[in-house]
């Protein structure tokens, strides 16, 4: 009775969200609307990172893949004119089998040395961005991507240049994503990766292929970032080095954790609620990273686990509060 | 040709003594507390940033604001030990969490409290030149071999200190077995922030030495900190001697690409190296406890 009536909450949690979600786009001002199409990118990215920390790993090359599907993307755009419809799905495909070509250099690591050496394997393929100057385009990158269109003739015409339209491509697109991941994480499959992260010993003693689902994880986790990278590429309409640099990666770090990484819904909490104290820190634009630390290290010594775990933790207090024990 | 081989020896030597101090900052730290100190390379941006307004805006001697560049990293060290990471010990991914946290507030001060877009230009207190064994074209300015003779007596008396004196044997005692050294009733507590305020000094001389030869900005940190995480893993977590010899191997490798090819090559060369290192033996060339 319990499990269902949590299943019925939740349920409806969702379904208000994806409701306010639909009529945001009306009331919002323009730049906001902006930021909430960034925030849903984030949370692709941010979720897929959350599929890699399942097996036990903190990956610090994801920023990286995911410039990796923009910049297949846009490439394939540039040199070969195929249609954003194929190069961004191909694109994402491209950071699946990069991911999956990592793994054989940075599984041999675990905890601290795979952070360092997924780091230093991402910043290598980086840097390579901006040393052939020739095919990347160095440090500005490539520029003037089209914006994205639905144009099936005499019958519908969508621009997704506008960012209404795009707002909810990108939310249709998100929301497929998270379902696609949610399902993953709680099939019978899923339950592998958990294994693999609480008792890779045990887990391995009873038939269950451990790196193999790490590198399953991986592939699939820079596959999704991949994809979000390439819709960002075309919303935006440029790709270049610096966007996809440390500083990126860090932020996905701490959107991560500052949600909790306990929980599907912790990453997306993380990136909700920091997005939102951007908007209202927006005046002192210059603070933010700081704002961002100040969270981090509250976050690592009084919520470990998360802001997801945060009405756990306020349970036992408001039940005190009302005389109920 | 033979005048630029020469040349970029010299380069080389003298990236090699500041990369070392950076580089043993930092793996004392995590020798001593089992710590990971992401925030390392912006305690150099804090020296370099004390040198500047110091002697560039107080206008103290140059001597006076390179000891205020020590101290005032020291104290941001000491503080962080304090508040951040004396609950941490021990805790690998947790502390360096922290630290990147530290690594945001510390470049947004820095920008607070001086401004981003302001060129700091520093002017060498020394403006002659040596030439190299005489060599016309072979040239080194005298604020780098300040950098070398003031890095290399730092390294000559930590080592010292190390190898010598009491102190140095807690530290060392600390650094191969934590609990063991405990037991003999050595304070971890103190050592740990003894060992914080030796390697936020040393990050902080270092930022001072280096600021007049480098653009000071708040990000100056970034390069020094993955140069310095190269050269740790390189070493050997938590070795002082790795940490010695990679950083002058890692110079010398870096030095000559930069000058015979590009310097962005270098750094790729430097960062295939230490994924090198971490897939063959990742316990470094120095290392020889397996760490988790």
């Amino acid at each position: 009775m319990r499990k269902l009536n949590e299943n019925w909450q939740w349920s409806s949690t969702i379904t208000v969200l994806l409701a306010v979600c639909c009529v945001l786009p009306f009331v919002l001002r323009p730049y906001q609307l902006d930021m909430m199409i960034f925030m849903f990118v984030y949370i692709m990215i941010v979720s897929s990172f959350r599929l890699i920390s399942l097996t036990g790993e903190m990956s610090l090359a994801h920023a990286v893949i995911m410039g990796c599907g923009a910049y297949t993307s846009t490439l394939l755009y540039k040199y070969t004119g195929l249609s954003p419809w194929l190069s961004i799905p191909l694109g994402a495909l491209a950071a699946a089998l990069i991911s999956f070509l990592l793994t054989f250099a940075i599984f041999r690591m675990k905890m601290f040395y795979f952070l360092i050496g997924s780091f230093a394997a991402a910043e290598a393929i980086r840097l390579c961005w901006l040393y052939f100057q020739g095919i990347f385009g160095g440090f500005r990158g490539i520029g003037r991507l089209p914006a994205l269109e639905v144009d099936i003739p005499s019958v519908v015409y969508i621009d997704l240049g506008h960012p209404v339209n795009f707002y909810f491509f990108a939310l249709i697109v998100g929301v497929v994503v998270l379902v696609i991941l949610y399902r993953i994480e709680h099939s019978r499959f899923g339950l592998n990766f958990h294994a693999t992260h609480w008792q890779d010993l045990l887990a391995g003693s009873v038939g269950v292929n451990c790196r193999s689902y790490r590198t399953i994880a991986f592939t699939v986790a820079g596959g999704f970032a991949g994809l979000a990278g390439g819709l960002l590429a075309h919303y935006v309409g440029a790709v270049n080095p610096q966007l996809y640099a440390l500083g990126l990666m860090l932020y996905i770090l701490v959107w991560a954790i500052v949600g909790g990484l306990g929980h599907f819904a912790g990453p997306i909490i993380g990136v909700v609620v920091l997005s939102v104290i951007d908007e209202f820190a927006r005046s002192q634009q210059e603070f933010r990273p700081m704002i961002y630390g100040a969270i981090l290290i509250a976050t690592i010594l009084f919520l470990p686990d998360g802001l997801v775990s945060l009405p756990n933790r306020l349970k036992p207090i408001w039940n005190r509060i009302r005389g109920v024990d | 040709m033979f005048e630029l081989i020469v040349q970029t020896i010299a380069n080389a030597v003298i990236a090699s003594s500041f990369t070392a101090i950076i580089a043993v900052g930092l793996v004392l730290i995590v020798g001593v507390m089992q710590i990971v100190n992401f925030a390392h390379g912006e305690l150099y941006m804090v020296g370099a940033y004390t040198l500047w307004y110091l002697y560039m805006e107080v206008g103290f001697p140059f001597f006076g604001a390179v000891l205020c560049a020590v101290a005032v990293p020291m104290l941001v060290g000491l503080l962080m030990e304090r508040l951040l990471f004396r609950n941490m010990r021990g805790n690998l991914m947790g502390a360096l969490i922290l630290s990147v946290g530290m690594v945001f507030i510390l470049q947004v001060t820095a920008v607070w409290l001086f401004g981003e877009g302001l060129m700091k230009h520093i002017d060498a207190p020394m403006s002659d030149v040596w030439n190299v064994f005489g060599l016309e074209k072979a040239v080194v300015a005298n604020q780098r071999l300040l950098v070398l003779a003031v890095a290399g007596s730092i390294m000559v008396s930590f080592w010292f200190v190390l190898k010598k004196t009491k102190l140095g044997w807690a530290l060392r005692a600390c650094t191969q077995d934590p609990e063991a050294a405990a037991l003999q009733g050595i304070s971890i507590g103190k050592v740990s922030i003894i060992a914080m305020a030796i390697s936020a000094g040393m990050a902080g001389i270092g930022g001072a030495m280096m600021a007049p030869l480098v653009i000071v900005d708040p990000h100056m940190g970034h390069t020094v900190i993955i140069t310095a995480f190269i050269v740790m893993i390189v070493g050997g977590m938590g070795s002082l001697e790795g940490a010695v010899i990679a950083a002058v191997l890692y110079s010398f490798i870096n030095t000559f690409i930069t000058t015979f090819a590009d310097g962005t090559l270098a750094t790729i060369a430097g960062l295939l190296l230490m994924l090198l290192v971490l897939m063959i033996k990742p316990t470094g060339i120095m290392g020889t406890r397996e760490k988790a």
